[in-house]
């Protein structure tokens, strides 16, 4: 049920946006996030934002797996 | 975004597999329901070293509704002029005699709903009758149901009431920990809930428990990310809480989203479905906020129901991570998905139903 979906914001107006996801675009609550701007990506929740996505942090955990799937292990 | 693919990469996921060694005996439990599917989807489990064992707590909110909730809301449903908002997860669950989606059908006035928010949009298009949502759900849907008081309150609705089923985890994954017959090295922790209350919410779990820890996300890269760093952990006995899911999660979590649980709700005790109640794991509204609790509009008095209708039934060692699905005589024999006992076999995220979806990689 903590189901969530990241989103992309294309439009902002008050507390509400209007996010997309693969083409489908819905209107959602982003009262819960501090700083929004369009371009962004939220993580979508039963109707609302409940968190901004870093996407510099997704590259530091894609490089903690890189890092570990370098090594060959015989 | 582009960075599923890579999260997911196939070379890489090899890799990181070859570099999964454990030498002592691991057991590490995932508390949250999208872990669950997520590990059973990817069949995890048989590619895994096999002295590592990945159990399942009590990370579906559906799962570890009591049956008697269930009764509760299927009474205040007979109830002339009530109309019950629900997410979706709930109807199916069997209440003592009936179920949500069985009085439905009957003709009652039951609304599945995708968001709280929609819940007080009926109330507010409905003024003669009273809307009651049915509460259910861990951290991260705690602030939405908050914002929906929030809501009701400024538009100056008088027909909107809660029916009070919210848990919070920490008090739970405490139970777990301090269980010696469970024997855990480490905890999964749920990466959603973990958006709200943050990384440092998780770090009783080194400190008073020497329990290794990690949040993490949902790919598959995500999760073996965190059994390596978990097995490197325990292999240098080293307890600690890592965050792996640094783009939605910080130490100090959600600031809006916690400040907005804690001016509608506080802590109370909650009943937990097969591990009993739990002092400061459920949430209630403050006094503020009292006239949207639905025992004070209605006076509902519900019988102490039979924990589960069918004796064979294991969800409740399940939930407890005491039993894996397979381990119920029940399982994908009489109970299955579209004809279920218990309630770890009706939601998607419980972990029987997840097994039994994937029943050819889990063996």
């Amino acid at each position: 049920m903590c189901i969530a979906v990241p989103v992309e914001v294309i439009k902002i107006n008050g507390q509400q946006a209007v996010v997309s996801l693969g083409g489908i675009s819905k209107e959602i609550n982003i009262s819960l996030i501090a700083e929004l701007e369009v371009g962004d990506y939220v993580l979508l929740h039963s109707g609302c934002a409940i968190k901004k996505i870093n996407s510099k942090a997704a590259q530091k955990t894609l490089d903690a797996v890189a890092e570990l799937s370098r090594e060959e292990v015989d | 975004m582009e960075f599923l693919e890579q999260f997911n990469s196939e070379r890489m996921i090899s890799k990181m597999l070859k570099q999964l060694v454990v030498e002592e005996p691991l057991t590490i439990m995932e508390v949250c329901g999208t872990h669950t599917q997520a590990i059973s989807k990817f069949g995890l489990r048989t590619v895994l070293p096999k002295n590592l064992k990945l159990v399942s707590g009590p990370g579906c909110p559906i799962c570890v509704t009591p049956i008697n909730f269930i009764d509760t809301a299927l009474k205040l449903a007979q109830k002339e002029g009530v109309i019950i908002a629900t997410f979706a997860d709930l109807l199916k669950v069997p209440g003592s005699n009936s179920s949500l989606q069985l009085e439905q059908a009957k003709g009652q006035k039951i609304r599945t709903v995708y968001s709280p928010l929609d819940a007080v949009k009926i109330a507010q298009r409905n003024p003669t009758k009273e809307l009651v949502f049915l509460a259910v759900g861990f951290e991260t849907t705690a602030p939405l149901i908050a914002l929906s008081i929030v809501e009701a309150k400024k538009r100056n609705l008088n027909n909107y009431s809660l029916l009070q089923g919210m848990k919070t985890m920490p008090a739970v994954m405490k139970k777990l920990a301090a269980n010696d017959q469970l024997n855990l090295d480490a905890f999964l922790c749920p990466g959603h809930v973990a958006a709200i209350i943050g990384v440092n919410a998780f770090d009783f779990l080194a400190k008073d428990y020497n329990l290794a820890a990690a949040v993490a996300g949902f790919e598959v890269a995500d999760i073996l990310l965190a059994l390596l760093k978990i097995s490197q952990l325990r292999a240098n006995q080293r307890a600690e809480v890592l965050n792996l899911y640094p783009r939605v999660v910080e130490d100090q979590g959600n600031q809006q989203a916690l400040t907005i649980i804690d001016k509608v709700f506080k802590p109370t005790t909650s009943n937990w479905r097969g591990l009993g109640t739990i002092a400061g794991s459920g949430l209630e509204l403050r006094a503020e906020y009292q006239q949207f609790a639905v025992q004070n509009k209605f006076s509902i008095r519900v019988e102490e129901s039979i924990e589960n209708n069918n004796l064979d039934c294991s969800c409740g060692e399940i939930l407890m991570g005491i039993k894996q699905p397979n381990d119920c005589n029940l399982f994908a024999t009489e109970c299955t998905p579209s004809h279920p006992y218990g309630p770890c076999m009706i939601s998607q995220e419980g972990s029987c139903n997840a097994y039994y979806a994937n029943l050819y990689l889990e063996g």
